[in-house]
């Protein structure tokens, strides 16, 4: 009981921007866990909705970038965004659907300078795109890979071939 | 050995084979490649406990061009492979290399897209060493292993 009343006091004014913002065309949707609140913004608004939430709430410091594939049809991609207000210690889940046929998201690197790494990590692996990110590539695999290895449908052991292995003879390069 | 009665004391007779192998196995430098956690155990090895001098091997180059025994110690993704690889192109001949651990041998607990099944699929391997991470007695053990596979080495295939 406590622990509800400490929630819904630390948490009161994003309470109150939700309720606010529920006039609008689209709604947000609230969960609350044990410790957490969870929203769910649908993306036409989520670039405006984490400027509020920065500018108005003090979340200033954005943890990670969380995709998720979950394997449904249509809203086939979610991905999260964790962000913690440093002023009065709490923390955040923001989180919002993408297509399946057109995985698009606004980038958010405009707000967070670190949300550059943390979009390209989401699109290396399940290929969502961002919009206005200033350099959208792959972090983790060869650039010239050409699937998605963190959905659903790829195989665990990967495509065979789909990665060069070196020669097993010295390079031209590294010979001379 | 009647060629030493010969010349007297001070002389002792033997094959350049020999000689040069002796030379080679008690002075194999290494190449740490330390990619994952087994690098921890590799620093054992050369540390004062385990000691790795004890085999001529206590000098660590980190520079290929010094070096005769590539240890590869953990895991190899793809990415790396190249790099690997390369680092092996540059090391001057003779040159010997060892996979430390289940990830370099065989991919190990990593059986997923990223990781080399195995360095032996881009690298010619001379000596496998089990272990999650092995300890420092078995590379010790693999380090004796190419010791004795360098002294029996012959420039000239010698007729039995």
């Amino acid at each position: 009981m406590s622990a509800q009343n400490k929630h819904s006091d630390s948490y009161s004014d994003i309470m109150a921007f939700v309720q606010h913002e529920h006039g609008l065309s689209h709604p947000i949707t609230v969960y609350r866990s044990a410790s957490d609140l969870t929203l769910a913004v649908p993306r036409e608004i989520l670039l405006d909705t984490l400027t509020k939430l920065k500018e108005d709430h003090h979340f200033v410091y954005l943890v990670d970038i969380v995709g998720a594939d979950r394997f449904v049809e249509g809203d086939r991609f979610e991905v999260l965004y964790n962000l913690i207000d440093l002023k009065s210690a709490r923390r955040l889940i923001v989180k919002t659907l993408a297509d399946e046929d057109s995985p698009v998201l606004p980038s958010v690197s405009s707000i967070w300078t670190n949300a550059s790494w943390h979009e390209r990590e989401v699109f290396d692996m399940y290929g969502v795109h961002f919009t206005d990110h200033p350099d959208l590539r792959r972090v983790y695999l060869p650039e010239d890979f050409e699937y998605y290895p963190l959905r659903k449908e790829f195989p665990l052991l990967g495509i065979p071939g789909s990665i060069d292995l070196p020669t097993s003879t010295p390079d031209q390069e590294a010979s001379s | 050995m009647g060629l030493e009665s010969a010349l007297g004391e001070g002389f002792i007779t033997t094959r350049v084979d020999d000689l040069v192998g002796w030379a080679r196995a008690n002075s194999t430098w290494p190449m740490p490649m330390g990619l994952a956690c087994c690098a921890i155990e590799m620093m054992a090895f050369a540390g004062p406990r385990y000691d790795a001098s004890r085999f001529g091997s206590e000098v660590m180059r980190f520079s290929p061009r010094q070096s005769d025994l590539l240890i590869v110690a953990g895991w190899c993704s793809y990415k790396m492979s190249h790099a690997v690889r390369r680092i092996w192109d540059q090391m001057p001949d003779p040159k010997w290399c060892i996979a430390m651990g289940a990830c370099a041998s065989t991919g190990g607990m990593h059986r997923c897209y990223g990781v080399v099944q195995g360095i032996d699929n881009f690298l010619p391997v001379d000596a496998y060493i089990s272990g999650c991470p092995p300890r420092p007695d078995a590379l010790l053990n693999a380090l004796m292993t190419i010791q004795e596979k360098v002294k029996t080495e012959h420039s000239v295939l010698l007729d039995a």
